[in-house]
């Protein structure tokens, strides 16, 4: 049986269709997927319907203009080609995750944030049409405000299961130059982080951090505070900045390599490598929006087992030491991460199933373990407690009642419009046989 | 330079019509989806020149050769410098053998209509005193292999008349470049297990428009198939009865 997996690597059965032409490819699909940048179980397909369209050969963009940055493409367009196309023409894409290997499509079915969430809302919110093959076969397009607005906001963010995104409108953003301003920070614990992000928030566009949660006690979530914005032509290098090197990791690694040990070692020199406690200047786009493309296919790095990344937002109603209950907890249980991502979130927009809300976003990721659903039981217990919501874009396993109690408010309206447009639910993925309960 | 191209909407066609355009090449679009040519041609416009127009030609329908070069010929304001074929047709050798109606498609488009087709582009490349002529063969043409039998037979066929095109018309000031793709990941081969080695569209497409350059007579493309393929030419019967490749 062939085995299909997200970014996580954790298989499931399944394979991939894939054709230049989505309007036949997507006829009577149960599901569509991208690059497969989702870490869990979103762009996998229901196993009882093994086979996924996966979109990624339909890369052409169809229309831009230079004038407006208003753009058209179809829905395997990754965020790198455009970056490799457009960023020379002086546009760069309007919201862009932490990976530059995710499609058009990817990006409004998981409705996207980056950095610059708190200024620029998520992906969907810049995305102006949508062109999509509806369950019945139809073929239609969906406006935030116009025709079809219903099916937008259910689409936008609503995990590839309203229908099949065909064609993305996006308006892309003019940049000043091609190089980044940024100014870096360590800060000590976790609370100080959590006061320096809301703190850049009102000065910088684009903000993140890295915070290392192996250290316990004073120390506790302590870690550098990223902030940025495009560079003035001023300040700025003249020339375009040169495609960085890639290196791709040749194997998997063994499952061990990866415990405390190691990962402390990494985050002490991460953290100390920052000696000065403050340091700016110009620095690479990559560097700034990518830094883990530089290593290809590193989720190799988490060993035959794979992981999975655990990502909670937070709001603000739960307070400012939210984040540090949570990084307890983590410590608590003995959760090892090797990544901790915390970033700002600004208020919630109107896709039904969209992500973020007003307050902070946690990542980690978790190598799979014996105890990995029971970690993930707990954090979602607290989560709740907090009156957070998780992100199914990086969810592998999280219960359904746990994922149905977070999101009861919102929940009935999404699933009010798949009854609408897709009332055999047709288009499901393993993800949605999990949560919603959908026919395997 | 002014490009005529076949097969440009899709795969290794499509990442070298892209590098064409970007840096400047004026090209004219053949094949067969009008709708289809539009998209590319507007793709290749974004960050590149925009094509000199499209036009229809079904590579399976020789009596319209003539008539689409001429249409591309006029279009490009009666000069052309290159005309390249990326446009073929596969099928694993499982299907060709059930599907006998599928196997005369695949040797009459990649054999007999691809060398018409050169027969009249050839013509018109030497009337106006050379030029490039560009065609997209396979390295499955270069041994009888037990997974390509069919396909490769055509491709041989086609790689035998290029050669002796070239042979007969570098002095005429004709350079032809036969292209011999390993194995690279398109649409064509989507549903077939990766080979180690197995290329990029984007890295063919460089190699590929580097030997247009030197109007080079043969490239392997990615080029780990050239060593690659010096072994398989040299292997004994024997071996080849056994391998599965
Ligand atoms: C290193 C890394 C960093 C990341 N950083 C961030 C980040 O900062 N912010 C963030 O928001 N996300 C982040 N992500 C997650 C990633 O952006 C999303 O998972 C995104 O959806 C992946 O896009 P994809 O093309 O790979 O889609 P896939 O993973 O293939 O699919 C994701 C979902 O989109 C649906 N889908 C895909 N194409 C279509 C289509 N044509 N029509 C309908 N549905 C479709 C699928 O069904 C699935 O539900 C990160 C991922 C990685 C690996
Ligand atoms: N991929 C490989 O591994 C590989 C290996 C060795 C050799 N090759 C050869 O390399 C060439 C390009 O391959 P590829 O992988 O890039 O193929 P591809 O992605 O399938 O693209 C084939 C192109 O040919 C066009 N075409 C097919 N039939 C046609 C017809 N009857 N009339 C006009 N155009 C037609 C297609 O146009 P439409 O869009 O209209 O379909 C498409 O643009 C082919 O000759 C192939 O045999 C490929």
């Amino acid at each position: 049986m062939e085995t299909i997996s997200g970014w996580g690597r954790i298989g499931a059965p399944g394979r991939q269709k894939l054709s230049e032409d989505l309007e036949r490819l997507t006829d009577g699909a149960v599901l569509c997927r991208g690059l497969g940048r989702s870490y869990g179980d979103s762009a996998i397909p229901p196993a009882g319907s093994p086979e996924v369209a996966t979109t990624v050969l339909a890369d052409r963009i169809l229309s831009f203009d230079r004038g407006t940055g208003l753009m058209r493409a179809e829905a395997g367009v990754s965020i790198e080609q455009l970056n490799r196309r457009l960023l020379p023409l002086g546009f760069f894409v309007p919201v862009t995750p932490g990976t530059q290997f995710v499609t058009m499509g990817g990006a409004v079915a998981a409705d996207v944030h980056g950095k610059s969430h708190h200024v620029d809302g998520c992906f969907g919110e810049h995305v102006t049409r949508l062109k999509m093959r509806l369950a019945d076969g139809r073929v239609v397009t969906a406006e935030p405000d116009g025709e079809n607005h219903d099916l937008f906001w259910a689409t936008v963010g609503g995990m590839g299961l309203t229908g099949h995104i065909l064609e993305v409108d996006v308006k892309m953003r003019e940049v000043r130059s091609p190089w980044i301003w940024q100014e870096t920070k360590r800060v000590d614990d976790i609370d100080a982080y959590v006061e320096a992000l809301k703190d850049a928030a009102g000065k910088f566009p684009m903000t993140m951090g890295w915070i290392d949660c192996l250290s316990r006690g004073a120390n506790m979530g302590r870690g550098i505070l990223m902030a940025g914005r495009w560079a003035e032509p001023g300040e700025a290098p003249k020339r375009y900045p040169r495609p960085l090197p890639r290196i791709t990791m040749p194997l998997e690694l063994p499952s061990f390599v990866l415990n405390k040990l190691t990962i402390s070692a990494f985050n002490f020199g991460f953290y100390w490598k920052h000696l000065p406690r403050e340091k700016k200047g110009i620095t690479h786009w990559e560097t700034f929006f990518y830094p883990l493309d530089m290593i290809r296919e590193w989720n190799r790095m988490y060993g035959k087992r794979g992981f999975t990344q655990y990502q909670c937002v937070l709001p603000d109603s739960a307070g400012r030491g939210a984040a540090r209950r949570m990084l307890e907890l983590l410590t608590s249980r003995g959760g090892a991460s090797f990544l901790c991502v915390i970033k700002d979130c600004g208020p919630q927009n109107r896709g039904l199933m969209s992500f973020p809300m007003k307050g902070i976003s946690i990542a980690l990721d978790i190598a799979v373990r014996d105890d990995t659903q029971s970690l993930v039981d707990a954090l979602n217990e607290k989560v709740l407690e907090e009156g957070g919501r998780i992100y199914l874009a990086k969810d592998q396993f999280t219960r359904p009642e746990h994922f149905r109690e977070m999101e009861r408010g919102r929940l009935p309206a999404f699933l009010e419009a798949r009854a609408k447009w897709d009332p055999k639910r047709r288009i499901r993925s393993a993800q949605s046989v999990r949560l919603l309960g959908d026919p395997a | 330079m002014n490009v005529i191209f076949l097969g440009a909407t899709k795969g290794m066609g499509r990442a070298l019509a892209r590098l064409m355009a970007r840096r400047g090449d004026q090209l004219y679009l053949l094949g067969i989806g009008d709708d289809d040519l539009e998209r590319s041609a507007a793709d290749l416009g974004v960050d590149g020149r925009a094509p000199a127009g499209v036009g229809v030609c079904d590579l399976s329908k020789p009596e319209a050769f003539g008539a689409a070069l001429d249409g591309a010929l006029a279009a490009l304001g009666g000069k052309v410098d290159a005309v390249i074929v990326t446009a073929g047709l596969f099928a694993p050798q499982d299907r060709l053998e059930s599907d006998l109606e599928l196997c005369r498609a695949v040797l009459d488009v990649d054999f007999t209509c691809t060398v018409l087709f050169c027969e009249e582009a050839k013509r018109r490349l030497l009337a106006q005193g050379g030029g490039v002529l560009c065609v997209f063969s396979s390295v499955a043409g270069e041994r009888g292999r037990k997974p390509v039998i069919l396909y490769g037979a055509a491709k041989a066929g086609l790689t035998r008349y290029l050669e002796g095109l070239d042979h007969k018309h570098r002095a005429d000031g004709l350079a032809v470049v036969t292209v011999k793709p390993g194995f690279v990941k398109t649409g064509m081969t989507a549903g077939l297990k990766p080979p180690p080695f197995a290329g990029e569209p984007e890295d063919v497409a460089a190699r590929v428009l580097g030997a247009i350059d030197r109007r080079r007579p043969e490239v392997y493309a990615p080029a780990a198939w050239g060593p690659i393929m010096a072994v398989i030419r040299r292997l004994p019967r024997f071996v080849m009865r056994r391998v599965g490749f």
